[in-house]
């Protein structure tokens, strides 16, 4: 069981990523036009945003 | 946005408009420099569409960037200084959508947004801190023993602390505040739950004992602050939607100086102003006609479909239209000193009269939570007078109790089922823009609705046009095609569908105010007011046509009915309801439409008094009235109904005064919108039952002390869950 030590803390690591992640996105405003976005991909001019 | 915040007693509490409007009011500057234009484009849907407003936009000279938000169809448009938002609109319709201007001011909404991101945070918080508590917890609960056992209650405890202290904080200040006014809400039991939970838990580790319940505070705080999300988008969604109709009204004006005339904000005005207001612009002001003559359209202020004649010294009014000429006026009140404000003390003292409604959710928390604490309180009692004193065991059941009695399924019951039926209404064009509003409808048995502009589109259709001769209608054709007075035009595309063709006529010529004039066939052809024309007016909305010596002909119009008013009102008898129209109109104009549309009770030349009165009288009868009006002479009846709706197209004090806008031109939606209604207030008693049922299941259990915190997970999960299923049946 000695292997606990080391995977809790990676485990507890891997997901604070994913929470650290989403706040990164929510932050970025990467939630404020999900319905545009889903479309945009599909489009062929360059964008450069979010730019900054 | 807060509404505690806001100061007039005109102001409803309840509703999201309100604010938008207050702050629209305060704000007295137009807006100078660079700035960003927010245009609405109600029409764009797809990924074409995007790239040809931004390309369109970004050739557009003043121009520096242009964004479009498709979720919530807009664009935000970086200018130059000084480059006119007319053009910008032009050039987004001339790629073939349309647009309107919003007005900054009122979309600041960056404080709604904080709060929703705010919420999301503590949600994800919680969710991760679940998670990982979730899965050490299995191992303890599959039989880890001894000193893993205690690691694994001590690395959960090292995550549940900061994620509940961080992510529970709506809870403990809501309680909070409930408890400094020596009251009890829901969030009383469930902050007592979740703190009694982890420092019960920290204690039992510390001993190094069994029963942790770390993942039952954390499940406790997600599964509510899920309810407490969902809450808040429904209310957000409808807040941006109505503050978007407000925004749509930017109140400008011309003001006329030295001969020119400059464009300013309506708040800029003072009383001794000149203002120019052109054919088919809304009226900002209270003023007197200076110059000019026109007719005025008054069917939001009063009901009255026929239009009236404005000429000098005739004294005008905020919110009617005018109709053909210019005017100038002189203005003598502006802003709250208007009529258009004066009405808003009578909305004051309707709301007054309306009972402060409890919800369903209030009321069942009324019930249930002095339940939980007096359970939970005697479980401790009775344990440690049964045990010979084990406070550490009697603690245990008692927590176990509270944990199991929270309101877990409860604070979800409600909004997943509001979350669901306001989804549904908004997909057929219904705005709720109140909590309660549903639940309100559902109770509804008596539907009261305004005439003009409700019922009706404001938009009249000529009568009996066959009755008159080829000739006479030919001529009228001609005189109508020369005006854009909203009589003229309907005559037009009547003349237009029959497959009529206007005649000849020469030299033809609106005067405003008056009709319009010109030569038929050698003969002095006019076209216009009973007076203008010299003939004798009849009671209806008319318009009369003289051809040189003849007798004059009367042109009899009728509003034209809304698309879906005549389903709707179908529906609505057919669910029982009695209906009851009631105008500012003429008694001839509201008993013919009465009969053509088939209500049989109906009220005509209403004041708004008389309309909040008979409402208010209606309601001490003990009847459920839903008001459904669109005018000013409607706002004091719509406040003091039971639950009211407004089009889109009502003015907005009398949309700031209903709980539910439609946002559609068609009214059929009513009838389901009623039927909705019932059906989520069934779902919410459901659940109701459904939570209840959990706990007389398993409340014995935890008395007895027999509850482990495995059983409490999973009644936890299982109530919540079943309550987000039994949601979705919302129809």
């Amino acid at each position: 069981m000695d292997v606990l030590i080391w995977l809790i803390p990676v485990s507890l690591f891997l997901g604070g990523l994913g929470l650290a992640g989403f706040f990164w996105a929510l932050r970025k405003g990467q939630f404020e036009d999900p319905e545009g976005d889903s479309r945009r991909i599909l489009n062929p001019d360059y964008d450069e945003k979010p730019k900054d | 946005m807060s509404l505690a915040e806001t100061p007039h007693p005109a102001a409803c509490p309840a509703c999201v408009a309100a604010p938008a409007a207050e702050e629209l009011a305060a704000h007295a500057k137009l807006p100078e420099g660079p700035g960003t234009v927010q245009l609405s484009l109600p029409t764009i849907h797809c990924a074409a569409c995007i790239s040809a407003v931004e390309r369109g936009l970004a050739s557009t000279p003043g121009v520096r960037t242009a964004r479009v938000n498709l979720t919530l169809k807009r664009v935000s448009i970086d200018t130059e200084p000084g480059t006119p938002v007319e053009d910008l609109i032009a050039r987004i319709e001339g790629l073939g959508y349309e647009a309107h201007e919003l007005d900054a001011a009122a979309l600041s909404a960056t404080e709604t947004d904080r709060r929703g991101r705010d919420l999301l945070m503590r949600l994800a918080v919680a969710f991760f801190a679940n998670m990982n508590v979730m899965l050490l917890s299995v191992a303890v609960w599959s039989g880890a023993e001894g000193v893993t056992r205690d690691m694994f209650h001590w690395i959960s405890a090292a995550i549940t602390i900061p994620a509940v202290i961080f992510s529970g904080q709506p809870f403990y200040a809501s309680a909070w505040s409930a408890l400094r006014v020596r009251r009890l809400n829901m969030d009383v039991p469930i902050s007592l739950a979740i703190v009694l939970a982890v420092a019960l838990s920290l204690w039992e580790t510390s001993l190094s004992g069994k029963h942790a319940y770390f993942d039952a505070a954390l499940s406790l705080t997600f599964f509510l602050l899920l309810g407490r999300y969902l809450d808040y988008r429904t209310r957000a969604s409808a807040r941006s939607a109505a503050q978007e109709l407000t925004a749509l009204e930017v109140p400008k004006a011309w003001r006329l100086r030295d001969g020119a005339e400059v464009q300013v904000r309506v708040n800029d005005l003072a009383v001794g102003d000149l203002v120019r207001v052109r054919p088919g612009g809304r009226i900002p002001v209270d003023g007197v006609v200076v110059e000019g003559t026109s007719e005025i359209d008054r069917s939001l202020m009063t009901g009255e479909s026929l239009p009236v004649f404005a000429g000098p010294d005739a004294a005008v009014h905020a919110g009617e239209v005018n109709l053909t000429g210019p005017l100038s006026l002189r203005v003598s009140a502006t802003g709250r000193d208007t009529a258009l404000h004066r009405i808003a003390d009578l909305v004051a003292v309707a709301e007054s009269g309306r009972t402060n409604y409890n919800s369903l959710a209030d009321r069942m928390a009324r019930a249930y939570a002095p339940v939980v604490h007096i359970l939970a309180a005697a479980t401790f009692i009775a344990w440690m007078w049964v045990s010979g004193g084990d406070a550490r065991l009697s603690l245990n059941i008692a927590v176990a109790t509270l944990i199991i009695t929270c309101p877990c399924a409860l604070g979800l019951a409600v909004p997943a089922v509001t979350t669901a039926a306001s989804g549904r209404l908004f997909r057929k064009g219904l705005l709720i823009k109140d909590g309660t509003a549903l639940e309100r409808l559902a109770e509804v048995d008596t539907v009261v609705f305004d005439k003009t502009g409700t019922l009706t589109m404001g938009l009249p259709e000529p009568l009996d046009l066959d009755m008159l001769s080829r000739r006479d209608i030919e001529a009228a054709l001609a005189l109508a095609d020369a005006s854009s007075h909203p009589l003229a035009k309907a005559l037009v595309k009547a003349g237009r569908r029959a497959g009529l063709r206007p005649g000849p006529a020469t030299d033809v010529t609106e005067v405003p105010g008056y009709g319009v004039e010109g030569i038929v066939r050698d003969e002095r052809a006019r076209l216009g007011r009973a007076a203008w024309v010299g003939a004798d007016g009849v009671a209806q909305t008319a318009t009369y046509l003289r051809l040189g010596s003849a007798e004059p002909i009367a042109i009899r119009f009728a509003d034209s009915m809304r698309p879906g008013a005549e389903q709707a009102i179908e529906e609505l008898r057919a669910a029982g309801k009695r209906l009851i129209l009631m105008s500012g109109d003429s008694d001839a104009a509201v008993r013919d439409f009465a009969r053509r549309i088939g209500i049989d009770e109906a009220v005509s030349e209403a004041l708004p008094e008389d309309k909040a009165r008979m409402v208010a009288d209606l309601a001490a009868e003990g009847r459920k009235v839903l008001m459904v009006g669109d005018g000013l002479n409607d706002t004091a009846a719509l406040a003091a109904a039971h639950v009211s709706i407004s089009p889109a197209t009502a003015l907005d004090a009398a949309r700031v005064a209903s709980d539910i806008v439609l946002m559609g031109k068609d009214l059929s939606a009513l009838g389901d919108a009623a039927l909705t209604a019932v059906s989520a207030r069934a779902r919410i008693k459901e659940n109701f039952t459904i939570s209840t049922i959990y706990n007389v299941v398993a409340v014995p259990i935890a008395l007895l002390g027999f509850a482990t915190p495995l059983a409490a997970a999973l009644a936890m999960s299982l109530s919540s869950i079943t309550v987000s299923l039994n949601a979705l049946r919302v129809r």
